[in-house]
């Protein structure tokens, strides 16, 4: 299969193309072209032309894509929507799948760990977002969103971003600081190669949105 | 001209992701999800909540448009999105996906101007737009003024609202009133039953010689009036405060627009934007284009207010100017300027 793979949910804007067999074990994808840019306020615009450029320095066409992989976060929101838009709308207009990965499974893949460790992005306001690995192909808990003093760290190494922005509370933040986006496809080939399900590629806020209903109209009146 | 270019639309400024296509002057379809429902308890549109509807709402409504219009995706020869202004989220969510389709799709892209785009469109209704001619656009995001030239490249701002839209003022008075959000379409319908002249409202740089509007002050105003009557144990007379407040938007909105008119010698006057519903605001405006010899051009309602079909008209008359498209990194721009009908 000729997938591409690209993740927006924390500052890096990451492309790759991969190519990988359709089935059998782990460890037989390459990345035959990879774009990462690390620029927190121009995902919309760094994207797509991305996306084109990586396609030309491959050399393959638009039309020869089987799947799309997109990470779905969390990680703030504005970013995250532009990688799941142009997922989705790639796959439409491509007739292929597009399918899923959690940022942070893509993070840690690319950590190559084989000993427990956390992976953490910058969830801003002070929160991160986090998950606990077995080893990089095995996440054990469900993503969270805290702040750093409350994570059960226990004295786990801390990969990425997130453990960077807290060195005292998390110990600095090991390599990977941000997913690729060649670890991301070759984790998502070797799932479907392997005949495991992705998630959907829909957004994993998890916080709603800000809100608030309005009280009565405050009065103008001149006392 | 069914061989004219199949343009697709695609608008995602505020609350509505509107998704239109385009053959010329020739509307093949128009779709819209709305997330109006999931704003109204909150009384005004929330960023994040239109940003994520928009998200889960573009393919199946590109799908939808697509299957009206009996066309697929092979079928488009260009895409229009609109590019600003409006809530930077929102408009982000449309830009990348336009930008995707017209990368996967192999065809042109255009970055548009959402304002400009109210305008386009009444040429799927009316047809060519007479050279020049004015447009007054007004809805809970805008209240402008502008000089249309050349749709495709010459859209000149005259006045614009110096604080709140008009359609705000209107969700104001509303809740005020204890009506819902969005507030145009209660207030029009208990004004019917009520006396515009019952009370004289402040209309707003009436006088200022500007073609700038301002409806802080009478939507402060209005709130005072309700609020000394309430204080005083008397009765609300609900249809007449909201008679008299749509008289003196709508007051203030059509003097203007004649004055726009005949300052830079247009004769014809267009109106667009959600408040061009307003049943008052276009009897207001055919009676004194009337008076005038202005001849008013007004769309039906649906391509009034937000919807794809604007954008995909917009894009077919610049696809027809044979204008430069957009390239690939066209940023979305929450204020972009009105003089800027492509980006
Ligand atoms: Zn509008």
């Amino acid at each position: 299969m000729l997938l591409l793979a690209f993740d927006t949910a924390t500052p890096a804007v990451t492309i790759a193309l991969c190519e990988a067999p359709d089935a059998g074990p782990p460890g037989a994808g390459r990345v035959l072209a990879e774009l990462t840019t690390v620029d927190a306020r121009r995902h919309g615009e760094l994207l797509t032309p991305g996306i084109r450029e990586v396609l030309a320095k491959a050399g393959a066409g638009a039309r020869e894509l089987s799947a799309i992989a997109v990470g779905v976060g969390p990680g703030p929101y504005t970013g995250l929507r532009v990688g799941l838009a142009t997922a989705q709308a790639l796959g439409a207009a491509l007739g292929v799948p597009a399918h899923g990965v959690h940022t942070l499974d893509a993070l840690a893949f690319a950590s190559g760990r084989s000993e427990p460790f956390l992976a953490a992005t910058d969830a801003r306001r002070k929160e991160i977002f986090w998950a606990r690995y077995a080893d990089a192909r095995h996440r054990e808990t469900e993503v969270a969103v805290d702040r750093p003093a409350e994570v059960p760290v226990g004295g786990l190494p801390v990969i990425g971003h997130g453990g960077l922005l807290y060195p005292d509370v998390l110990g600095g933040g090991l390599d990977p600081v941000y997913p690729s986006a060649g670890a991301l496809g070759l984790l998502a080939a070797e799932r479907l190669a392997a005949g495991e399900p992705l998630p959907p590629a829909r957004p994993v806020y998890l916080r709603r949105p800000d809100a608030r209903q309005p009280g009565a109209p405050k009065p103008v009146s001149r006392p | 001209m069914t061989d004219a270019p199949l343009v697709l639309g695609i608008e995602t400024s505020c609350d509505e992701t509107g998704i239109g296509l385009v053959r010329g002057h020739t509307l093949l379809a128009d779709e819209i999800a709305s997330s109006v429902e999931e704003h109204a308890r909150f009384g005004g549109v929330v960023p994040e909540v239109a940003s994520r509807a928009h998200l889960e709402a573009m393919t199946p409504t590109i799908a939808r448009a697509l299957d009206r219009a009996g066309a697929s995706l092979a079928d488009v020869d260009a895409i229009a999105v609109t590019a600003g202004p409006g809530l930077a989220g929102a408009l982000l969510v449309g830009v990348a996906a336009a930008k995707a389709y017209a990368l996967a799709l192999d065809k042109p892209l255009y970055g548009v101007n959402h304002l400009s785009a109210h305008v386009a469109v009444d040429q799927l209704e009316h047809g060519a737009l007479p050279k020049p001619c004015v447009a007054l656009l007004v809805s809970g995001g805008h209240s402008s003024l502008l000089l249309v030239r050349d749709l495709a490249q010459a859209v000149v701002p005259l006045g614009a609202t110096v604080d709140d839209a008009a359609g705000e003022a209107y969700d104001k008075v509303a809740r005020l009133l204890g009506m819902p959000f969005p507030g145009g379409p209660p207030i029009d319908r208990a004004a019917r039953e009520g006396d515009p002249a019952a009370i004289r409202f402040p209309r707003g740089k009436y006088d200022d010689g500007t073609l700038d509007f301002s409806f802080a002050g009478l939507k402060t105003a209005v709130a005072r009036w309700v609020e000394d009557r309430r204080r005083a144990g008397e009765p609300v007379p609900v249809a007449d405060v909201a008679a008299s407040f749509q008289e003196a938007v709508v007051d203030v909105l059509t003097k203007k627009a004649i004055a726009a008119c005949r300052e830079h010698g247009a004769d014809h006057l267009l109106i667009g934007g959600g408040v061009a519903a307003n049943s008052r605001l276009r009897a207001l405006a055919e009676e004194r284009c009337r008076a005038a010899g202005i001849h008013l051009r007004v769309p039906r309602p649906k391509l009034c207010t937000d919807n794809g079909a604007m954008v995909a008209a917009l894009g077919a008359e610049l696809v027809s100017a044979n204008a430069l498209p957009s390239r690939l990194d066209l940023p979305a721009d929450s204020s972009l300027p009105v003089e800027y009908v492509r980006v």
